[in-house]
């Protein structure tokens, strides 16, 4: 998106919540740096955000595209099922209400 | 027991972490505690670590030479640890004044500084720093002179940049805590100069 | 291993060329020319580990330095101002 018109830099910044963090530390071992078993590259992560096409930028975050983006790879790579997926999101929505 | 007056919900996002989280657990590729530790290793990163090695080079003229050279290696000399960093460091002179941007995504020197603020991953500074570099330098309140180049590095592939300010007059004699006192991320970055206070 | 052809100081252009997949070089630097500044070194085609593919053989990579005024048109500034992105071999002739 180099050269593309755009408005004034919002100079935001924002504490990173936990679950953020986690994403950042899922990536960093996914890629086999500190210690993590080597399963996807920098490479798949970035075209996998492309993939989510121009206007992910604004309806999702920085580290909403990047869940979605290694989740995609996972599936792509057959790490994960979009089964396995689907049954594993629904168990932790459940988990979650009920402890309310 | 999570108290229902403060309760949210999961996002879907925040779902499909926990889900991919859990699931990656079950089938051995991660454990919690490799999560958690590798967590704690990325928040412990900061722009010090980056002071760190400019206030080196103000005062070691042998060290600076080193880390034009080879960014990585240097900073590995000064008992960093930066894995998988490809350091490439870019000196500001009289006249050259240089400023780092990812267009095609936000890449950033993430081993040595920790994470980028938010300003840097958006799409305005990323459009715009390749473009008019001036304009964008003058909404953080930096002024150049006319005189003075701008080059502005695009991390396109595997190199991550750094920025190595000039020592600012008026430090004469400081040590090298103090030095690095007054380098901030934002220096390093290219978007502000290091100011004696 | 592919071999490195160019060297520092020698001008080079960007192939204009936009193809689909994952792609590392710029578009605003497509068809434009610069100069070599260095060799980074040579690395794994990413257009090709995007792909789940090994990326080899590794291909040289290069720090291209570009004149604003020649990459924007209308660019105000100083005349020296320049713009250096990283470019695979492949991308240049």
């Amino acid at each position: 998106m180099g050269g593309l018109p755009a408005g004034k830099v919002e100079l935001t910044e924002h504490d990173y919540a936990e679950w953020e963090w986690r994403v950042d530390a899922l990536m960093v071992l996914l890629t086999g740096v500190k210690g993590g078993k080597r399963l996807m590259t920098v490479d798949e992560l970035r075209k996998n955000i492309e993939a989510l096409g121009p206007d992910a930028y604004d309806r999702m975050r920085y580290y909403e595209r990047w869940v979605t983006s290694i989740t995609q790879t996972m599936i792509q790579r057959g790490v994960i099922t979009t089964e396995e997926l689907g049954r594993k999101m629904a168990e932790i929505e459940q988990r979650d209400r009920s402890q309310v | 027991m999570k108290d229902s007056g403060n309760y949210q919900p999961y996002s879907y996002f925040q779902l499909m972490e926990v889900s991919l989280r859990e699931l990656l657990v079950e089938k051995g590729i991660v454990t919690e505690a490799q999560v958690a530790a590798t967590v704690e290793d990325m928040r412990a990163r900061s722009p010090e670590r980056g002071a760190k090695v400019v206030a080196r080079a103000w005062v070691d003229g042998s060290f600076k030479k080193k880390l034009l050279e080879n960014g990585t290696r240097a900073c590995e000399e000064l008992g960093l640890d930066v894995p998988a960093l490809r350091l490439v460091v870019v000196e500001n002179t009289a006249s050259v004044h240089n400023m780092i941007v990812c267009t095609l995504c936000s890449c950033y020197p993430r081993m040595l500084l920790g994470l980028p603020p938010d300003w840097y991953k958006s799409r305005n500074y990323r459009s715009r720093a390749v473009r008019e570099p001036r304009a964008v330098l003058a909404e953080f309140g930096l002024q150049l002179n006319q005189d003075t180049a701008i080059r502005v590095h695009d991390s396109t592939a595997d190199m991550r940049y750094l920025v190595l300010p000039m020592r600012p007059a008026g430090t004469e004699g400081w040590s090298e805590e103090r030095l690095a006192s007054i380098v901030t991320r934002d220096c390093m970055i290219g978007v502000a100069v290091p100011e004696p206070n | 291993m592919i071999e490195a052809r160019f060297k520092p100081g020698e001008p080079v252009r960007v192939r204009k060329a936009y193809p689909l997949g994952h792609i590392r070089t710029p578009f605003y630097v497509r068809g434009h020319g610069g100069v070599i500044e260095r060799l980074c070194g040579t690395f794994g085609n990413p257009e090709e580990l995007a792909q789940m593919r090994s990326g080899e053989p590794k291909q040289p990579l290069y720090r291209v330095r570009f004149l604003q005024s020649e990459v924007w048109p209308g660019y105000r500034g100083n005349p020296e101002d320049a713009l250096e992105v990283e470019i695979f071999q492949h991308w240049l002739e």
